[in-house]
């Protein structure tokens, strides 16, 4: 039997991918590398890209696409920590902006949603009066 | 027979109520178990993110980062995650009731506080509280996915990188099990000595294109994946809280529905027993 080397896939909503490969190739930054088992251990980002696992027995090799993220190479294991999400400075930069607006709206628009939340407590409050003074009401027909 | 009737409508509008209550505990309980596994799903990353960090800190002791450094603590940044409905029982509450305990004892202190609210409820609870909001995310749904929590931990972190605020905590509801779920407040950063020990045994790396441009981009990273195992594990207790409380609704519908019962044939009884009498009256004075 080859030589094996063990996968992880893993990104930060679930496991994609763990299990053996005689060979495994992946987008790093400075170039794609190929990870043979026993390569030197080496930690790398990964640029938008396809990992490929070559599992050995015959079969075509899987594929994964990965929008970035780190690479982890022991000798005997290979671990990828793959974003799902794709990633860069200014997209990044563009949601903390959207995050920081959504708030400052909020704020500043407390008619809506505040308010609504406020009328909506007020609702069950005379809700439970109004089903209190009914059953006084009753009980004292009866 | 005067109240017969409304005393059946009754009946009827609490059994309508009641089947409502009852769906939305099955509902609850599907997709607890969901939300369950999915959290287990994150675990991993978190862990390997965590060895890969430790093996970082190990190679390069001398080398801190602003998110190790501890400084003096004049501002707090608060990510609260909370949930995006209600209906399920005291879950939010008293995690912001606990909280605000924590709130007063930073403001006895001196210390001013920013929040980041995930989920509507936090985000209604803090607006009406009059706190500074700087960066929100709801309606995140069943599958929250980690690129709506990107933008609002990443004002957070830049605000820590800017020296706004010294300190950034996560509040979160703790999934025990599905009876209980404890309210929990973590620091996220700086990050706390605890997380970069405990390794077995390390490996002289080679790091491309270079350890501190790869150790700032896993920190922030952590950071995230952390926030979003946080918000994970909230959607599994909102789930579980719900289904709960929505037990204890369908129960006391049932209790209410037996209470009305016994009312409404009392009541048929005493119409018929007055009918009886009555002709039995009439025929007599005959």
């Amino acid at each position: 039997m080859a030589m094996t080397i063990h996968v992880d896939i893993v990104s930060a909503e679930g496991e994609i991918f763990s299990g053996l490969a005689e060979m495994v190739y992946a987008p790093a930054v400075m170039g794609e590398v190929g990870i043979a088992p026993r390569h030197t251990p080496l930690v790398t980002q990964l640029k938008p890209g396809e990992v490929r696992v070559d599992t050995g027995n015959s079969k075509e090799m899987q594929h994964f696409y990965v929008s970035g993220g780190i690479l982890e190479i022991q000798p005997h294991v290979v671990t990828v920590l793959a974003d799902t999400a794709i990633r860069a400075v200014d997209l990044d930069e563009a949601a903390a902006q959207e995050a920081k607006r959504r708030a400052e709206d909020a704020m500043s628009d407390r008619s809506a949603e505040f308010e609504y939340a406020k009328a909506q407590s007020e609702l069950a409050e005379a809700v439970a009066q109004l089903r209190a003074i009914e059953r006084i009401r009753k009980g004292k027909r009866s | 027979m005067a109240g017969a009737k409304e005393i059946r409508t009754q009946i009827g509008s609490i059994k309508n109520t009641s089947k409502i209550t009852k769906a939305m505990e099955m509902v609850a309980a599907s997709k607890m178990r969901k939300a369950q596994s999915r959290m287990a799903a994150t675990r991993p990353y978190a862990e390997k993110m965590r060895n890969v960090i430790g093996h970082l800190f190990h190679a390069h002791p001398e080398y801190k980062h602003t998110f190790m450094i501890e400084r003096e603590v004049k501002r707090i940044g608060y990510i609260i995650v909370s949930s995006d409905r209600g209906l399920c029982g005291g879950l939010n509450n008293n995690l912001f009731r606990r909280l605000f305990k924590e709130l007063k004892e930073h403001r006895d202190a001196g210390v001013e506080v920013d929040f980041c609210t995930i989920g509507n409820k936090a985000l209604g609870f803090f607006g009406r509280f009059g706190g500074n909001i700087v960066s929100q995310a709801v309606h995140l749904g069943d599958t929250p996915h980690i690129e709506n929590l990107i933008g609002t931990v990443k004002v957070m972190l830049d605000a820590y990188a800017d020296g706004k605020i010294d300190r950034i905590s996560i509040a979160y509801n703790h999934f025990v099990n599905t009876m209980t779920q404890s309210p929990t407040f973590e620091q996220l950063v700086p990050i706390p000595s605890t997380a970069e020990e405990e390794l077995k045994h390390h490996w002289d790396y080679i790091y491309e294109p270079g350890s501190k441009e790869v150790l700032e981009n896993l920190l922030g990273r952590y950071v995230e994946s952390l926030v979003y195992q946080a918000v994970v594990e909230n959607g599994a207790c909102e789930q579980s809280a719900r289904m709960v409380a929505m037990k204890a609704a369908s129960d006391n519908a049932g209790d209410l529905i037996d209470e009305l019962q016994l009312i409404y044939n009392k009541a048929r009884q005493a119409a018929i027993t007055q009918e009886i009498s009555e002709i039995v009256g009439g025929a007599a004075a005959v």
